[in-house]
């Protein structure tokens, strides 16, 4: 070891390995994975937000699951609660989508409209 | 570097260890790998949570869910249900009282009143992985030191915070530091005192598991103040997992720089190396360690020199104890304002205890100084099992003293502990109610320093030897008018004529449990009862005619046959026979059978 810099390089690679066991005001990205989430296709939107954010080295962003929300019709349905603004809640997720909420929603601070329930109930009443 | 979504904390300290947590996961890492998420999911093994009782724990996060008593059979649901569907297992969930479920770390009253710096990282981090401790902070402190910081001015630091010796003798670190800093000399030591003896008492061994590089860091910080280049660990060779992580950790810092040669550029040096003690209590004592290390025989000698001045190998020496160590970083980060702020006047920061005895939250806790008795034994500890009533709290074990019912609101700190006639000691507080008899306490503890007196001195050597002997005889039923009277006298002797600590605070249980509970002491040698009903000597069982209904269970249970009567009519006990082990009082349905 030969200096400050040095140690501070060796935490950081660190930090993201242990920063999910620190209760964070960070970002909280939630999967519904209950039977009608997992049917849906949840677990491969999962597996996608998980790859999506630990490639863009996010710290401060967990991902993690929850229980049935009650609109099943709508699974799988990602949920994220940020300290600073609203809930979002997106509905029909594909693994795709979720590239682009952590891409847009998450990184940029731009919720995805198209994705989100209200667009989608607007676009079921409007037909 | 791979990413999880999820990381399933298990403890891997002591007390879990040996209620299988290595098999707990075993079976996580099979699980995981059968469902499919061993890619999403990370296993880790931490040290003590602290709440042993509710042992073997598993934390999961990132919700914090706290799974207590959780057994390898457990671990295919909590993967099924909580890691791949979502759903938390509620019935494994550490429940605090009959209603309430907590599914948060944080929520649970063992952990709110706490004030964790020597315990920060155990059950945090993975001890045996530098990594981790290097994220949140560690080695920080010392590259400061190194970089910034003239040795004075780290002195200076630790004299500011006010922190005190936590072995038990309160002495003040800054200044230990400073004798020895000030003495002239090409060689001097640093070395650890992690040889935890006193019965009851495991938070060094806690640290030395979970946070094992806070003490390596803290040493070569010590070793820059001082101008020390080497540091001997002295651990007890019955804590095996704490000298497999210490020697994991020593060879990690080696391997990054952070121990060895040139340390952070600088032209410090400085190594550590561990030396195993047998388990003798005296060679907590300072000057018998440094005997014991060098190879001799574990006794002490008088003191001045102090270790200060002419310690290990004749050099100048700073002993100091694991939990001072593992404050240490957490000065040089946070400031010494910020360790002074916690605490009382005299005492600051925290103190780690042990809880042990008649408590629920068996365990480990960290408190502020200044926090009372009442808050850790009722509101941390959880109070006392099956609704009994507190008796009395032991604070550092065999030299420390007990404190009854009446003091149960004095802040916990050096001097208001020993005003009350007992002493912080190293940290263990084991916990007694109504059932305990205090002479039979103090007989114990009595007959421990009996056990570990090295010899050499003979008022210890011969004294707690007679002091023990009067005690056994009371608690026999043996006890003479003017026992006390003796008791009192040796132990006034012992206190002022012994060579070191040991010696010196053997007679405070009994002392201790004189001034508090003498009516015991007078009832057990002048009415020979045993208030509590603990000495078995003293004690009869009766049938009360009245409520017998004559079932004979009570007959059948005895081992000696001493119970024999009608069935359908009141049975007898006959005293000569019986052995008081009281199998019949257990098993009478109808209370028919009392102690006396």
């Amino acid at each position: 070891m030969k200096s400050l810099k040095e140690l501070e390089e060796i935490r950081n690679k660190a930090l993201c390995q242990i920063d999910l066991r620190k209760k964070g005001e960070g970002i909280r990205i939630v999967v519904g994975m209950a039977t009608c989430g997992i049917a849906a296709g949840a677990r491969p939107v999962l597996s996608a937000l998980v790859e999506e954010v630990s490639r863009r080295k996010l710290s401060n962003v967990t991902v993690s699951q929850t229980g049935c929300i009650g609109a099943c019709r709508l699974e799988p349905i990602v949920e994220v609660y940020s300290p600073s603004s609203e809930k979002v809640t997106y509905v029909k997720v594909s693994p795709q989508m979720a590239g682009r909420i952590v891409a847009e929603h998450i990184v940029n601070g731009n919720p995805v409209t198209e994705f989100t329930i209200g667009y989608h109930e607007q676009q079921q009443q409007g037909r | 570097m791979d990413i999880f979504r999820s990381h399933v904390l298990v403890c891997g300290g002591t007390g879990c260890t040996s209620s299988e947590s290595p098999k707990i996961i075993e079976s996580f890492n099979e699980e995981l790998t059968k469902a499919g998420l061993e890619k999403e999911v990370k296993v880790v093994k931490t040290g003590c949570f602290g709440l042993c009782e509710a042992g073997p724990i598993v934390i999961v996060y990132p919700e914090g869910s706290f799974y207590s008593r959780v057994k390898p059979s457990d671990v295919p649901e909590i993967v099924n249900e909580h890691l791949l569907k979502g759903r938390l297992v509620s019935r494994l969930l550490y429940k605090a009282d009959a209603q309430g479920i907590e599914t948060s770390i944080e929520n649970i009253d063992f952990y709110k009143k706490q004030k964790r710096i020597a315990l920060k990282n155990c059950g945090v981090i993975d001890p045996e992985k530098i990594e981790e401790y290097i994220a949140l902070d560690g080695y920080k402190a010392l590259g400061l030191c190194l970089t910034e910081y003239k040795p004075q001015q780290v002195i200076d630091i630790i004299k500011e915070s006010g922190l005190r010796g936590r072995g038990g003798g309160g002495f003040p670190t800054g200044l230990k530091w400073q004798f020895c800093g000030d003495e002239a000399n090409e060689q001097k030591y640093v070395v650890c005192n992690a040889d935890e003896g006193d019965p009851g008492a495991f938070m060094d061994r806690s640290v030395l598991e979970g946070d094992p590089h806070a003490v390596l860091e803290a040493m070569a910080i010590a070793g820059y103040a001082i101008g020390a280049n080497m540091g001997y660990l002295y651990v007890r060779a019955e804590y095996p997992i704490a000298v497999k992580r210490m020697e994991i950790a020593i060879a990690q810092a080696h391997e990054l720089g952070l121990l060895g040669k040139g340390l952070f550029g600088s032209g410090f040096d400085f190594n550590v190396e561990i030396r195993l003690g047998a388990g003798a209590f005296v060679c907590g004592e300072e000057m018998a360690l440094i005997a014991s290390i060098e190879g001799r025989r574990g006794e002490p000698r008088s003191k001045p020199p102090f270790p200060a001045q002419k310690g290990l190998f004749g050099k100048p020496t700073i002993i100091n104890n694991v939990e001072t160590f593992a404050n240490i970083p957490q000065i040089i980060l946070n400031g010494p304002a910020w360790f002074a702020s916690m605490g009382t006047e005299k005492s600051k920061g925290t103190k780690v205890f042990a809880l042990g005895g008649k408590i629920n939250n068996t365990g480990l806790v960290e408190i502020p100084m200044g926090t009372t008795l009442r808050e850790i034994i009722f509101d941390i500890g959880g109070g006392i099992p099956e609704g009994k009533k507190f008796k009395a709290a032991q604070t550092g074990g065999p030299s420390g003293g007990c404190i009854p019912a009446s003091h149960l609101d004095t802040h916990i700190d050096y001097d208001s502990l020993t005003a009350i006639g007992s002493m912080m000691g190293s940290g263990g507080l084991i916990v007694m109610d109504e059932d305990n008899c205090m002479v039979d306490v103090a007989r114990y503890f009595l007959d421990f320093t009996v056990d570990e007196s090295c010899g050499q001195c003979s008022p210890c050597r011969i004294g707690t030897k007679r002091m023990l002997e009067i005690l056994e005889r009371i608690v026999s039923g043996q006890g003479e008018e003017g026992d006390i009277e003796k008791l009192e006298r040796l132990a006034v002797n012992i206190k002022g004529s012994s060579l070191c600590g040991l010696g010196k605070t053997a007679p405070n249980p009994v002392l201790s449990t004189l001034k508090y509970f003498r009516d015991e002491y007078e009832a057990h040698i002048r009415d020979k009862k045993c208030p509590a009903g603990h000495c078995k000597a003293l004690l009869s069982y009766m049938i009360d005619k009245k409520m017998c209904v004559g079932c004979g269970v009570c007959a059948k249970v005895c081992p000696t046959n001493a119970i024999s009567g009608k069935i359908k009519e009141p049975f007898e006990i006959d005293q000569s026979k019986c052995i008081k082990c009281g199998v019949c009082m257990s098993k009478c349905k109808f209370g028919a059978i009392e102690k006396k």
